[in-house]
């Protein structure tokens, strides 16, 4: 039990030492760590870390070497990652067969074993540390922090790493103390909306007192992003913590997750980390020999998008259909169980521990003057670094898309970067320079959203992009209002008709209006941004709407009515592999031999051809081409 | 009910009791029958509202308004095809209509002999392993057209070894 600040600071002291061992190597042993997010387990990293345990157990290592998982190292696409300490040697794309070598070379022969090292794409050089890879080098952790480097199943490691000492420090001040620092910070709220967290804690705060709540929304629904999924797994208490932070700020003694039913090793490492906290008293009643008491509780969502919407959020827990109130009332006034509730996301309230123990200024030192901090970035789509980045506020997209990210894959030219998911817009090349924060980015026609970014090339058509969106919001619309319900059904027929190359410009304009519409009237966020899609390639590739419109054609050939697959005759060798591989028989031999070939060359016949793709790909000779 | 096993209402009936101290328990009793039986009919409906006296016609509004809930019984192997933005551009359409098409159902239907359900996932956030499948919580990182039939035939194998 820890029963005051003085035991607080004990303990971190004494947990501090531990960890600075482990990485410093002091305490004689060597420490293995591997990636334990998501990403990782699902590319065996459970069956690589009971590999290494066997074979350390085997050769009598037990005591000189430790085994643990950590939290995400965000490089998703290099994973699984096994890192030893105290050399802070990284490994990438290991594998289970890969385990013995890793311990007979490195353990115990002390050589760094080369062929599992990143290798820097652009030189072509071996790097042997993290912070050595061009993907770490600009980023800055602070509500990643821990991630990767923690164990979060172990409360004792993020103890040493200063969890609480935020808490410790909030509940020595004055709760509007507490509220001014936040609100001096310049946090604001990572989930989407960017609104200033300090002043709804404020709104919170001015109610009477009484019964409030704490609410953390994780229900991270934007397809593409999976920070709050990152943080929670890497490093609950940090969640946690902030939201101790804020229960003690407004003068809520619960707090509630609300945490995505898909998250289950999020839900899982959040239970552990609550289990472990209360055991040390550090939640519970009189909280470090303070009367502030403070509980938390987890509720999974369902699987409904629009539960990230705040008042939908409310309803779910409530045990209703996820559907939005109306606003005002506010939740601050009127929220949960009809009392005064702060609903923040789970990237905000890991960015509270360490405003309070840093202090304001650590924080407000990074980003732009209207947005501080840092954010996190889930970089998907045509990338080649595809992961989850922590970038100050104020970082070009060209120094995310490039320096950290890597570039486009295969050489392609980059297109468009979509940011803020299905409520987003998307960004081109000549707003590569443009800093990015929240209002640069509204003022772009995007918006920063909860992080997602998904990269496109000169492959992807941009009607496909607002269609998918669209199908997607179509999906998830909880059908209260009808501007949304209805709206949102006639956007996607027209797109549909687009794609099909059945649209005329009537029908665009149709289109542009029902989505000024739909934005103007709807009631809730998914309602007001849904037509953003839309409206932002709209803005930005009006050229590929038109020739899908006017020339029936879709110039990234993707849609699959505006394309066709023809064989070259004139390159086209006459062996037959297409034909064979066809899966509906679609290519047939023709009596046409062209100059300087022994056989006669093939056709597709239109009618039958469903446009799968199998020929171009088994056809050597580049005979194929899709137009 | 009358249908309803009786071992079956009485872990319902455990199941309503869990959460007699919630103010709201409805999602959480859902969440725990959607689990212990894969879906939750009306009969099932009819015992909870009994049980914990929220009406009918609310529990039926949050089961169907819920994707994670179903009226009606999942396959055996629930195969997940991850649609989300960052699958769907790494060609996450084909594999699911290449399963579609091995196993004879459409996206949210289960076979005939009840072995598969197939499902289009909304973002499951293993992004960074795009395309991903997921059959029964197990995941399929980075699949292609080509390794579904073997994928497909694995499962099948296993339900003929048994």
């Amino acid at each position: 039990m820890i029963k005051n600040f003085q035991e607080l600071n004990e303990t971190s002291a004494k947990c501090a030492a531990c960890l600075s061992a482990k990485f410093t190597g002091n305490d004689g042993k060597r420490h293995i760590v591997l990636c334990g997010g998501t990403g990782c387990l699902s590319s065996k990293s459970d069956e690589i870390t009971a590999e290494f345990k066997k074979i350390i157990a085997e050769k009598n290592l037990g005591d000189k070497v430790t085994v643990n998982q950590v939290g995400c190292f965000g490089f998703c696409s290099q994973g699984p990652f096994v890192k030893i300490y105290p050399e802070d040697t990284l490994y990438r794309l290991v594998k289970v067969e890969d385990v013995q070598e890793i311990v007979e070379k490195d353990i115990e022969g002390g050589e760094v074993v080369d062929r599992l090292l990143y290798v820097d794409p652009a030189t072509a050089e071996k790097v042997t540390k993290q912070d050595d890879i061009n993907f770490y080098k600009k980023q800055v952790r602070i509500a990643l922090h821990g991630c990767g480097s923690l164990n979060p199943e172990d409360i004792n490691e993020n103890l040493g790493a200063g969890a609480f000492k935020g808490l410790a420090r909030a509940l020595q001040m004055d709760r509007a103390d507490v509220i001014q620092e936040v609100l001096d910070s310049g946090l604001r709220g990572r989930g989407g909306g960017g609104f200033p967290t300090g002043r709804k804690w404020q709104f919170a705060y001015a109610q009477p007192e009484g019964e409030k709540y704490v609410v953390c929304n994780g229900d991270e629904g934007d397809p593409g992003a999976f920070m709050d999924r990152s943080i929670l797994e890497g490093n609950p208490l940090a969640v946690i913590e902030g939201m101790m932070i804020a229960g003690y700020a407004i003068g809520a003694q619960n707090g509630y997750f609300y945490v995505r039913a898909e998250y289950p090793i999020a839900v899982n490492r959040l239970k552990i980390a609550i289990k472990q906290a209360e055991e040390l008293g550090l939640l519970g009643d009189n909280i470090l020999g303070t009367n502030f008491s403070f509980r938390v509780h987890i509720r999974l969502g369902a699987g409904a998008f629009v539960c990230g919407e705040e008042t939908a959020l409310l309803n779910s827990i409530e045990g209703q259909r996820g559907m939005p109130r109306p606003r005002p009332p506010f939740p601050a006034v009127k929220g949960l169980w009809g009392k005064p509730s702060i609903i923040n996301n789970v990237e905000t309230l890991a960015c509270v521990p360490y405003i309070l123990r840093e202090g304001k200024d650590a924080f407000a030192k990074y980003g732009t003057e209207r947005s501080k901090g840092t954010k996190v970035f889930a970089l998907g789509g045509k990338i080649n670094n595809v992961g989850l980045v922590e970038i100050p506020m104020g970082t070009t997209l060209r120094e995310l898309i490039y320096d950290i990210g890597g570039g486009i894959p295969d050489g392609k030219k980059f297109k468009a970067i979509q940011t803020g998911g299905p409520s987003g817009g998307c960004l081109t090349a000549e707003d590569l320079d443009a800093e990015i924060d929240f209002d640069n980015l509204v003022a772009k026609g995007s918006m920063m959203g909860s992080g997602g970014a998904i990269v496109r090339d000169d492959d992807n058509c941009m009607v496909d992009v607002a269609k998918y969106y669209m199908e997607f919001i179509y999906d998830e619309s909880c059908g209260k209002c009808s501007p949304c319900r209805i709206g949102t059904k006639r956007m996607l027929e027209i797109l549909t008709k687009i794609t099909d190359g059945k649209a005329t410009m009537d029908d665009l304009t149709e289109l542009e209006e029902l989505a000024e519409n739909v934005k103007s009237n709807s009631l809730c966020g998914l309602g007001q941004t849904a037509p953003n899609p839309i409206l932002s390639t709209l803005k930005h590739f009006r050229d590929e709407y038109i020739a899908h419109i006017v020339d029936k054609k879709c110039p990234a050939h993707i849609c699959k009515n505006l394309m066709q697959y023809t064989i070259e005759q004139d390159k086209c060798f006459g062996c037959g592999v297409c034909a064979r591989s066809c899966p509906v028989n679609a290519i047939n031999k023709t009596d046409y031999t062209a100059p300087g070939k022994k056989l006669p060359s093939y056709q597709i016949d239109q009618a039958k051809c469903v446009k799968c793709g199998m020929c171009i790909a088994s056809c050597k000779f580049k005979a194929i081409i899709k137009k | 009910m009358a249908h309803l096993q009786e071992a079956a209402v009485k872990k319902i009936n455990e199941i309503c009791d869990r959460y007699v101290d919630e103010t709201t328990p409805l999602m959480m009793i859902l969440s725990d029958i959607q689990k212990e039986y894969g879906y939750i009919p009306l009969e099932v409906q009819e015992l909870v509202s009994e049980r914990t006296g929220i009406s009918v016609a609310e529990i039926y509004g949050v089961v169907t308004f819920y994707s994670f809930f179903s009226l009606k019984p999942k396959g055996k192997y629930v195969i997940g095809c991850c649609l989300g933005t960052a699958c769907y551009v790494k060609g996450a359409q084909q594999i699911i209509d290449k399963f579609s098409e091995l196993i004879g159902i459409k996206p949210g239907e289960t076979s005939e002999d009840g072995l598969f359900t197939l499902d289009a996932l909304r973002c499951i956030g293993a992004c960074g392993i795009a395309p991903a499948v997921t059959i029964n919580g197990k995941v399929y990182p980075k699949l292609t057209v080509d390794s579904v039939p073997k994928v497909v035939a694995e499962y099948r194998e296993m339900e003929a070894n048994n």
